[in-house]
């Protein structure tokens, strides 16, 4: 069912919202348990604003998200709920406060059924860079296999939920590619949005200048209603844009003959040597079936980017990831640990070696290396030079295109085998498509492609503030051809 | 790119950590493949200026007021910290 349709349902009184989520709950309990998704399951809270819906609806209220059901990844603040972005140094840490965006989604009448497991501080693109004693989440299409990451836990309840036919809207977030990976290998719909559109209050940072809140869900419009609530200026985000939220209206959407008319990309460097030939075969399938709709393509280059992109975004998601995570010392949050006549310095390297995991201190470790006096002008400077320059090529591309396609991911989901077997640079090599959009702010939005059950992912890139014509190029894949079937 | 132990040690006092001797050595190789592939950005030729953001932004400065719902209590700043005295956060010693 869609989300219009259940929110419908609940504001009219033909859904017993109290029911339904004590129903969903369990189901998501049992879930759960067999594919280790959800950091915490927020019971109390999800029954607790149930009744408060209930309640408001017998008075005669309407609620925009009536009922909807939500799942939130766990670098998130929610009041009174532990948040601890998968990492043992933020164990046992609530928040006395809501981020901006749950504060938005509990007033519009959204239910929260819980956090959502992650790579350690977003630091990963399989979730398997878990913290210290957090479990992997597995893939709901092959329990072997990675369900990508870092937003890993989104994408299997954003996949398992719509099989058990509960409406349910994900929060996920990306730095470098961690809601379009997850989208890629679980088989849905994941967008991350222009930088600033989505307020950052709340959000435990990984990189700054990089962290972007979006949604993960399975049709076009279930997403664009979510994002409509959760976009728009907050005084509490420096970042945020000045701009109102997102809006568009179902007749703009709909307009065929503008989609008909877009002047589409196709990113050469998505077909290269390093892409696997499965996901090249698959996506230039959907291709194929786009322009059957009359929509023009042509092949696009983004050169600089494919020699430098991928070093300019770890460089910076490095650097400033070290600096966020200096203030994890054990002291105000999360693990505490003092022992008696323990000198400062050496509490604070003590508990922060003890609870950050592998990835995480490699990760600061690099990040301390690129801004150290004599390194820093030839890493960060150079790789934020770098980053004016990538920008500078995608607004000359958008100039002449509206739109930008690729492959989301180089590869099918990989099995956890394999993933054991790759040196850290390896794993970096899987953003190799989705760095661009992310150092350049660009809106984009991984698109779900099946092959024989096999899932991959189409991306859609647009300029800044362009999400209008991301959704309608989704809009339309949703109905080509039955949307998400196979091709 | 030279990356020796004495390097990574640095690098891990400079970031707040400790390592042991098996880690040393482990993040050595790593890192030494790592920015092998990162240093290839030195040799681009760039002339913009640095880019800080992904987009423009204004310089944001919010009225001086105070709004006493958008504060924390003392109680609730307090309430994930583990050890308290009169109100204050207990840390470690600072003085050897």
């Amino acid at each position: 069912m869609s989300a219009k349709n259940h929110i419908n349902l609940v504001n009219n009184g033909n859904i017993d919202i109290e029911e339904f989520t004590k129903e969903t709950i369990n189901k998501l309990k049992t879930l759960n348990e067999e594919y280790t998704f959800m950091s915490v399951i927020t019971e109390e809270l999800a029954k607790q604003q149930a009744k408060q819906i209930k309640n408001k609806i017998n008075q005669g209220k309407k609620l925009p998200l009536a009922g909807l059901f939500i799942t939130v990844k766990d670098c998130l603040c929610i009041k009174d709920i532990e948040t601890k972005s998968s990492s043992k140094i933020l164990e046992g840490y609530k928040p006395k406060f809501d981020a901006t965006i749950i504060k938005r989604l509990k007033e519009a009448g959204a239910i929260i059924l819980g956090k959502t497991i992650q790579d350690e501080f977003g630091f990963g693109s399989f979730s398997v860079n878990t913290g210290i004693n957090i479990p992997i989440p597995k893939n709901p299409l092959d329990k072997n296999a990675s369900a990508g990451g870092s937003s890993g836990g989104c994408g299997v309840a954003t996949a398992l939920l719509e099989k058990e036919g509960i409406p349910h809207i994900s929060i996920a977030e990306s730095t470098g590619g961690s809601i379009e990976a997850p989208a890629s290998f679980c088989g849905v719909i994941g967008l991350c949005p222009t930088y600033g559109k989505v307020s950052r209050y709340g959000l435990i940072s990984y990189a700054n200048s990089l962290d972007k809140i979006g949604v993960m869900g399975n049709n076009t419009k279930d997403v664009m209603q979510i994002f409509e609530k959760i976009s728009g200026k907050d005084e509490k985000d420096s970042t945020s844009k000045q701009e109102f939220g997102f809006h568009m209206e179902q007749n703009d959407l709909e307009d065929m003959e503008r989609v008909k008319g877009f002047k589409i990309g196709v990113l050469k460097e998505g077909f290269s040597e390093k892409i696997k030939p499965e996901i090249k075969k698959t996506v230039k399938s959907k291709i194929e079936e786009i322009e059957s709709f009359g929509i023009k393509t042509e092949e696009i280059s983004l050169p600089f980017l494919e020699e430098y992109g991928l070093s300019a975004y770890y460089v910076i998601a490095m650097s400033e990831a070290s600096t966020n995570l200096s203030c994890l010392t054990g002291l105000r949050y999360g693990k505490q640990d003092i022992k008696p006549n323990e000198y400062f310095s050496d509490y604070f390297k003590r508990i922060r070696s003890e609870s950050f995991g592998k990835e995480a201190k490699r990760r600061i470790m690099l990040g301390t290396f690129t801004r150290m006096a004599g390194y820093r002008d030839a890493y960060y400077i150079k790789a934020a030079k770098a980053r004016a320059k990538i920008i500078k090529e995608y607004k000359k591309l958008f100039e002449k295109y509206d739109i930008i396609i690729s492959p989301t991911m180089p590869f099918l989901p990989q099995k956890f085998e394999e993933i054991e077997k790759l040196k850290p640079i390896d794993h970096y090599m899987a953003d190799l498509l989705t760095v661009g959009p992310n150092l350049a702010g660009m809106p984009h939005l991984s698109y779900p492609v099946f092959k024989e059950k096999n899932p991959s992912g189409i991306m859609i890139t647009a300029d800044h503030d362009n999400e209008d014509k991301i959704f309608m190029l989704s809009n339309l894949m949703d109905k080509l051809k039955g949307g998400r079937e196979n091709v | 790119m030279d990356i020796n132990e004495e390097l990574v040690k640095q690098i891990a006092e400079n970031s707040r950590l400790v390592l042991t001797e098996d880690e040393v050595k482990e993040f050595k190789k790593e890192f030494k493949e790592t920015l092998e592939h990162f240093s290839n950005i030195q040799n681009a030729d760039i002339q913009e200026e640095p880019a800080f953001h992904p987009i423009k932004l204004k310089n944001h400065t919010n009225n001086d007021n105070i709004e006493p719902e958008n504060c924390l209590t003392q109680e609730e700043a307090l309430s994930n910290v583990k050890q308290t005295y009169e109100g204050y956060i207990k840390g470690p010693k600072v003085i050897k």
